[in-house]
């Protein structure tokens, strides 16, 4: 049991240092290019976190989507661009300030969660129950009625909509040239 | 953990193909010659030498089909785990998932009638 | 020694190793044959390759270094990784040296989930086929980073096209995909054989099956479908710069992602390791799935060498006009059907979906429709044909007219007797 707690213990260690590490280089470099790279790594140490999680659908599609897709979208929304991927100065001279308030409502947040597991005088309140839920379910759950059913379907009108206005924005471009 | 469990091996086949390729890579730099000159080293083009900088803007069509591929993505996944369960879904299922395609298909042929699938 | 074969940890506690060791070990040897099966048989496949396609040219094909030439592959890696590894200048070190290892990981990882045999796969995942998926995706990302990092607009041009061919093909990729895992209901590789115990998908999927090859070729990178290479017309694509053992892991991860989705289509639609015997002797399912890849990867081994290549506009419309469509009306009909055997009760009962006999009303209604859309787009095609055709003679009658050229004349006369 002892080791199988450790074990687990490293590996979250190991796929949290890879989510905060890609983060901070998201934001340090200069290359947008690398900036994108360093948020694929951070992407995959959350696919982590999710097979930790129990949830190994969710991890395959965050490779499958934000690895295999959205970054690619990324890169190519940045090659879109003129001469951004070496960029000679900085443009936002806030950083310190920005990075001062996000930090505070993190440890709010973190507060705000934290506080109602351990109790304001250190009294450890009753375990989270660990929920399972395997792809089953949650086929089940976008179909059924009762639970997720126009979500799902609004989702459909949602995708729709994106293509339609991607549409617009790309050919609106081409037209002016 | 069931998931850690299931999923250990592919770690350490991660690892092993990584250190399998890097030894490679290590190899050959040790066995090959490693003599570098500035003609050598140029970017390749067909013997000229090179015209303008090496990385360029691309055209918006590539950004499209990123897009329209995405959409595509995402409404697969949301068919899959339908899939997984469709046995033991009744018949509104299946409307259902009619009426999720059917939305889609009106992004589709709108792509479609405003030419986004042409490669020009 | 049978017994070892199919169960090395059972096989080792009885030879007095601990339970903890003995399953320690057995994911050890899983993985390590896992991992370097696919890195050893590329040497196999580099030969097979270049034999069968001189063979297809009416060439001889490598016959001099060993007999029949086997050892001109190891020769070949020898060269390869004793050739200087050229950096252009300019290049992102780090990123142009990640790319060829992405680029072969992203295909030998997929290896993990495939059933060689009832008992023998890497990890039975619960979402095997999404995974392999997921992997297969990250192949993308390594074309775009070695062309990125080149620092050469050739080798930029090239991966963006490869890579908007690739993301592109996935798409009717999953969707064929997903009629197996609709009728199987699940997502696991060993499900997805078990379910074909009684009836192979391919027989009552036909067109999910076709149409997951097509796209599987396409996202190999595979004549007709080759542009990224193009190595009888162009230099090459996104790997331009690169030389040496890097080149090297580039080509070992094409040569092996053959195999791989010719692998992938036998477990996906043609039963995998199922065949006689194998429930007695589970090592015969190596035998049988080999078989049925071998098949597989001839057929595309002989596209590669016979068929021409297509323009890049015709690739995308190919797949955004005609293979997407085709896929969202096959998912519409294929559910449809499945659920009206369901209601009519001509499933195999529980206990009998491995009896054929019992599996034959569902093969034959899914297959009827399967036949009804080929049938019907075969018939929408040869209208589109003819009235294309019509046209073009239309304008060429039009030149005529106006311009009185004598070469129309002779054209337009060809044209008529062609006809």
């Amino acid at each position: 049991m002892n080791i199988e707690i450790t074990f687990e213990t490293i590996t979250f260690a190991i796929f949290g240092v890879l989510t905060l590490a890609g983060g901070i280089g998201v934001v340090t470099t200069r290359n947008l290019i690398h900036a994108a790279l360093y948020l694929i790594v951070s992407l995959f140490g959350v696919a982590g976190i999710f097979i930790l999680l129990a949830a190994p659908f969710l991890a395959a599609i965050q490779v499958l989507v934000y690895i295999g897709a959205i970054a690619i979208l990324i890169i190519f929304g940045v090659m879109l661009t003129r001469g951004m991927t070496h960029l000679p100065e900085r443009f936002n001279r806030q950083g310190g300030l920005a990075a001062v308030v996000v930090i505070g409502g993190f440890v709010v947040l973190l507060v705000g969660v934290i506080l109602p597991v351990w109790g304001p005088n250190g009294a450890v309140a009753a375990e989270a129950q660990p929920i399972f839920m395997t792809t089953r379910d949650l086929g089940i759950a976008l179909v059924d009625k009762e639970q997720f059913v126009l979500p799902f379907e609004v989702a459909s009108v949602l995708l729709t909509a994106a293509m339609v206005g991607a549409i617009a924005i790309a050919r609106d471009d081409e037209s002016r040239d | 953990m069931v998931a850690l469990s299931e999923f250990a091996p592919i770690g350490a086949m991660l690892l092993l193909a990584i250190v399998v390729g890097l030894l490679l890579l290590f190899i050959s730099r040790i066995l090959g010659p490693n003599k570098p000159t500035e003609r050598k080293s140029a970017p390749y083009e067909s013997g000229m030498k090179p015209i303008g900088p090496g990385t360029r803007r691309l055209p918006v069509r590539f950004y499209l089909i990123a897009v329209l591929f995405i959409l595509f993505d995402i409404e697969v996944i949301f068919f899959l785990p339908w899939a997984v369960v469709f046995r033991k879904l009744g018949l509104f299922a299946l409307v259902e998932m009619f009426i999720f395609i059917i939305i889609l298909l009106v992004g589709y042929f709108y792509a479609w009638r405003k030419g986004a699938l042409e490669w020009e | 020694m049978v017994g070892c074969i199919s169960d090395l940890s059972a096989c080792l506690i009885d030879a007095g190793i601990g339970p903890g060791l003995a399953g320690f070990l057995e994911t050890l040897v899983g993985t390590l044959i896992v991992t370097l099966l696919p890195l050893t048989l590329v040497i196999i496949l580099v030969w097979i390759e270049r034999k069968y396609s001189a063979r297809v040219q009416d060439r001889v094909g490598p016959n001099r270094v060993g007999p029949f030439g086997l050892l001109q592959p190891a020769a070949d890696a020898v060269k390869m990784i004793t050739k200087e590894d050229i950096t252009p200048a300019g290049a992102d070190r780090i990123v142009y040296n990640i790319a060829p290892i992405l680029s072969a990981l992203s295909v030998i990882l997929i290896w993990a989930v495939i059933p060689f045999s009832p008992v023998h796969i890497g990890v039975d995942l619960s979402i095997g086929v999404l995974y392999f998926f997921a992997v297969g995706s990250v192949g993308a990302l390594a074309v775009m980073l070695g062309g990125w990092s080149s620092n050469n607009k050739y080798a930029l041009l090239g991966a963006f096209r490869v890579v908007a061919q690739l993301i592109s093909y996935e798409v009717p990729n999953i969707l064929a995909a997903l009629m197996p895992v609709m009728i199987a209901g699940t997502l696991s590789m060993q499900g997805l054989v078990h379910a074909q115990a009684g009836m192979w998908f391919a027989i009552s999927l036909p067109l999910s099956a076709l149409l997951f090859f097509i796209s599987s070729i396409a996202e190999v990178g595979r004549t007709p479908f080759d542009l990224l290479e193009a190595e009888s017309e162009i230099v090459a694509g996104f790997n331009i710069e690169y030389s040496g053992m890097k080149f090297g892991l580039f080509m070992a991860g094409e040569f092996l992602h053959v195999l791989t989705i010719a692998i992938l289509t036998a477990v996906i639609f043609f039963g995998g390791w199922l065949g006689p015997g194998v429930q007695e002797v589970p090592a015969l399912g190596w035998l049988w799935l080999a078989i049925k890849s071998t098949i597989l990867y001839l057929l595309a081994l002989h596209m590669r060498s016979t068929l021409p290549r297509v323009r890049i506009d015709q690739l995308m419309s190919f797949n955004w006009k005609f293979l997407v469509p085709l896929s969202l009306v096959n998912i519409i009909v294929v559910a449809f059907l499945f659920k009206l055997v369901q209601e009519l009760g001509l499933t195999p009962a529980a206990d009998e979906t491995t009896n054929i006999i019992a599996n034959l009303p569902q093969t034959f209604i899914l297959l009827l429709g399967n036949l009804a859309i080929i049938g019907g787009v075969l018939v929408y095609l040869r209208g589109l044909g003819r009235e294309q055709r019509l046209a073009n003679e239309m304008a060429a009658a039009v030149d005529e007219d106006v311009e009185h050229h004598p070469h129309h004349d002779e054209e337009v006369a060809a044209a008529a007797v062609a006809d």
